[in-house]
């Protein structure tokens, strides 16, 4: 048998010992298609995130003109060419408003059922999945529903009421579940020494539990009154309405609309400029959509804010 | 012999498989009766029987009587009375997200005590029984969370004995803390025993030895044979009993 | 403190039970200090069962919930059975033409083939992108990036139909008319774009959830066979998380089926079925928001609505069932 040359002669295929480490051309090839593939689904990230980015900026630079206090302040006038958007952003406050003080309780008290209570049945499995599809239930179903609903049936009439008890049944699932994720993030041992300290399960619940996780669910409440406000077609036929004569200043204009009344909204005023009213200069269409967009993300902003607050600070 | 605890007959199955199997065992008072046995012997069931925290297993159906001071278990009105009666140590610490001043209270407050100078107290009581007192003495609102998990294990000691129970179970409260911790508390049970009755439960023998008055030895789900502790380990009467004392198997 | 143990005083609250005296373990006290030892107030006792109740109460509001809304849409779809309504023109015709003073037609097809197309077309250019959106993020990306992208993704999510519906029209409509010299910007094209771009957050969040989920020795495992990224990403990853990301293209649908501002605002008007990219087009949703509001209360037009209104329910409730089941298949698969 004949013994491999030692390294630096000649005939050894490893003249100075690093040959083990230096790449094959199988593995530069190898090196190249991994570094295509992550340039391939950069680019795809980047088509998508990108264009959005264009997008807005170009959104914000239209409405630059309109863009001002007094916007905000303002009603609008001379059928919608100009003005602000006092009435609309008052309305939508007022219907979100009234939305979470429906969907709020009823949506954490059920994420506690589900995360605290619920016993592992074909009952919670279809509680599970009706809670999902009503999750999935387009937006002008929700509409549908709520016009025959709160409208007709309970006889509210188109108001405030009826729409913000549509938006509420519409923001309901994801309330619930982000309470039940924000519950579930407690760890089941203090559960069990609370039980066996002869703690009953709510006693359990209010005092350690819901202490624990009350930032979790108010990131999803809040993420969930971003969403109620932007929503158009749940309000479309239950209160939201094209124009409401509203005070232009003084208390009135504070609190311009009662639970019967029926009420302008951001995002239907957006889109009464945008389709049905004439005349609209461009920037001001621009202006409440941006102001619109704004708010959202700035309400997002805040729940992402928060949750990132709250990692931060875990008590266990 | 008036029994403090006593297991008649008792079945437990979870599903199809049987955990306890027609076990019948009487825990004399004030003393500590020690359970040893290889895994799965069903020595935690048994424990979890007795302040019926079996109840939170899905699918478990109990059978028999387990009586408590001479009234059934599964009778009683109040369940949470009964834990409260019943002291728990688990195997893995479990300090509360709460300061150790609250977490010693929290049972107490939870019955409805809350002057301030009777909770100052009992806090300071059950922290000096369960030796931890010198330790937290001048941090007793440092979370509970944060301590070592040798003074999480006293913590959730203190925490039982808040309620002043007639019983303390522990279930191998020494596998996930220091010698020198598991040495206290040791020394805390042997004072403890004058005046609550103590099961412990145990997979190190010679813990068992030291510290039980009479002892248990329990195999797959069954009651192989109970005596004084001496006894038992000397003398056993079964054959698997002695072969388990000797660290043949488990 | 001195060094005596102190006694505990027990004061009003009778319920800590004494410490065990000698003879009281031979009579039943047990019964009597459970009585005591329950709740200390009364009150207390019944306020919890109080909330408790309501607690369960909520818990089964989802399916309450649920069931009304395809009671309330029903009732008011139901008499068109009764009154001899043409349902067989409804799923079959493409004829909607329910203003008209001749002969009131409701034939939903071109709407349903409206809606279809949007959502097919939306899908084919939001699954590819979100999918490897999904992948860069979740394989590629670390750290900040990660971060980032994924803040971004939400905010992309966060973005409302009628802003989405508004930048097609006044964004996408004229860059279409610009690049292809069609008259009218709104169209299939400009629906589909507006929609792809809306549905791709919910297919990234969902599919990146897949990703994370397969179990990190899959990966080690492929790596240490001298895989590089790319291979472990197509040859390990989509097998093993393909129901998850199927699950994620399936709810992607639902979320696009339903869509209806957005849709109704860049779609165009006319009720047809699309021969090309550029043809205008109607869907379900945006019919019932276009129409709605000027139907009488109770005709046959109303009804009708509310009759596409339970199509729609129907459609995505099967979505989701499908998509739910899906899921279902993977934990019982894992479990």
């Amino acid at each position: 048998m004949k013994t491999p040359d030692a390294i630096g002669e000649p005939g050894n295929p490893n003249p100075d010992g690093k040959a083990f480490f230096r790449p094959s051309a199988l593995e530069r090839r190898k090196a190249r298609r991994e570094a295509a593939a992550r340039w391939v689904f950069l680019g795809m990230t980047l088509v998508l995130v990108a264009p959005v980015f264009a997008i807005v900026a170009y959104m914000l630079v239209q409405a630059w003109p309109v863009l001002s206090f007094s916007f905000l302040w303002e009603n609008p006038q001379n059928r919608m060419t100009a003005g602000g958007i006092w009435a609309p952003l008052v309305g939508t406050f007022c219907l979100v408003f009234f939305s979470l003080i429906f969907a709020a309780p009823i949506g954490v008290l059920a994420g506690i059922y589900l995360n605290e209570y619920a016993k592992d049945n074909w009952f919670t499995r279809a509680v599970n999945l009706a809670v999902m599809n009503l999750a999935g239930v387009p937006s002008i179903v929700h509409g549908l529903f709520g016009f025959g609903a709160f409208v007709l049936f309970a006889g509210m009439g188109k108001s405030v009421l009826a729409a913000s008890c549509t938006l509420a049944v519409m923001t309901l699932p994801v309330i619930i579940t982000s309470t039940r994720e924000a519950l579930s993030s407690v760890p089941m041992a203090f559960r069990q020494a609370c039980w066996n300290l002869g703690a009953s399960r709510w006693h359990t619940v209010r005092t350690i539990v819901l202490p624990n996780s009350i930032s979790g669910i108010l990131t999803g409440v809040i993420f969930e009154v971003s969403r109620a406000a932007g929503e158009t077609a749940p309000i479309l036929f239950t209160g939201a309405v094209y124009y409401v004569k509203v005070a232009d200043h003084g208390w009135e204009s504070f609190f311009p609309y009662g639970p019967t009344d029926r009420c302008m909204a951001l995002s239907m005023h957006l889109f009464t400029l945008a389709t049905q009213a004439s005349g609209v200069p461009e920037a001001l269409q621009y202006g409440t959509a941006v102001v619109l967009m704004g708010l959202i993300l700035a309400v997002n902003g805040l729940s992402i804010g928060l949750r990132s607050y709250l990692r931060s600070r875990k008590r266990w | 012999m008036d029994a403090h605890i006593r297991f008649d007959r008792v079945s437990v199955h979870y599903g199809a498989h049987a955990a306890l199997k027609e076990l019948s065992l009487d825990v004399p008072p004030r003393q500590i009766l020690g359970i040893i046995g290889p895994a799965k012997s069903g020595k935690t069931t048994l424990l979890k029987c007795i302040n019926r925290t079996i109840d939170f297993e899905a699918g478990v159906r109990v059978t028999g009587r387990i009586l408590v001071g001479g009234e059934d278990v599964y009778r009683s009105r109040n369940v949470h009375a009964l834990r409260r009666r019943v002291g728990m140590v688990f195997p893995l610490p479990v300090g509360l997200p709460l300061s150790v001043y609250d977490n010693v209270a929290y049972a107490p407050r939870s019955m409805g005590i809350r002057n301030r100078a009777e909770l100052d107290a009992l806090v300071e009581h059950c922290l000096r029984q369960a030796m931890l007192w010198d330790e937290v003495k001048d941090r007793l609102d440092l979370l509970g969370t944060r301590l070592s998990g040798g003074q999480q294990q006293r913590l959730t000691l203190a925490r039982a004995l808040s309620l002043r129970p007639e019983i303390l179970c522990l279930d191998e409260f020494s596998i996930a803390i220091d010698p020198v911790t598991t040495m206290k508390i040791e020394d805390i049970l042997r004072e403890l025993k004058n005046e609550m009755t103590i099961v412990l439960v145990t997979n190190l023998v010679q813990q068992a030895r030291r510290l039980a008055d009479r002892t248990a030895f329990m195999n797959a789900g069954q009651l192989v044979e109970v005596d004084e502790t001496e006894r038992l380990f000397e003398h056993p009467s079964n054959r698997i009993t002695e072969r388990y004392v000797n660290g043949d198997f488990g | 403190m001195s060094d005596s143990t102190p006694v505990v005083p027990v004061s009003g609250a009778q319920d800590i039970p004494p410490a065990a005296a000698p003879d009281a373990l031979s009579r039943p006290a047990g019964l009597r200090a459970s009585v005591a030892a329950s709740s200390p107030r009364r009150w207390a006792r019944w306020g919890e069962l109080l909330i408790e109740g309501l607690i369960y109460l909520c818990g089964w509001s989802a399916i309450l919930f649920v069931a009304a809304i395809f009671f309330f849409v029903f009732i008011e779809a139901a008499p068109l059975a009764a009154q001899g309504f043409d349902f067989v023109e409804f799923f079959t015709s493409v004829n909607w033409r329910p203003t008209s003073n001749v002969r009131p037609q409701f034939g939903t097809l071109a709407l349903l083939v409206g809606s279809l197309c949007v959502t097919g077309l939306a899908m084919l250019m939001a699954v590819p992108l979100g999918l490897g959106a999904a992948v860069y993020i979740s394989e590629f990306a670390s750290g900040r990036t990660k971060e980032v992208l994924k803040v971004v993704v939400e905010l992309l999510a966060a973005i409302p139909s009628v802003v989405w519906g508004f930048i097609g029209m006044m964004v996408i409509g004229p860059i279409i008319i610009r690049f292809t010299g069609t008259p009218v910007g709104v169209n299939l094209l400009n629906g589909s774009i507006i929609l792809a771009l809306m549905s791709v957050p919910i297919i990234v969040s969902i599919a990146e959830d897949a990703l994370k989920a397969v179990p990190d020795s899959y990966r080690e495992a492929a790596l240490s066979l001298g895989a590089n990224q790319w291979e472990v990403v197509y040859r390990v990853l989509f097998p093993a998380a393909k129901n998850g990301l199927l699950a994620a293209v399936l709810l992607g649908v639902g979320r696009a089926i339903g869509e209806t501002m957005a849709v109704l605002m860049v779609t165009g008007h006319a009720i047809q079925i699309p021969r090309g990219l550029l043809d205008p087009v109607r869907t379900l949703t945006a019919t019932i928001a276009a129409e709605l509001g000027e139907t009488v209360q109770g005709d046959t037009h109303f009804r009708t609505l509310f009759l596409i209104g339970l199509v729609l329910f129907a459609l995505t409730f099967i979505v989701n069932l499908i998509a739910d089941l899906i899921v279902k298949g993977i934990r019982s698969e894992n479990a």
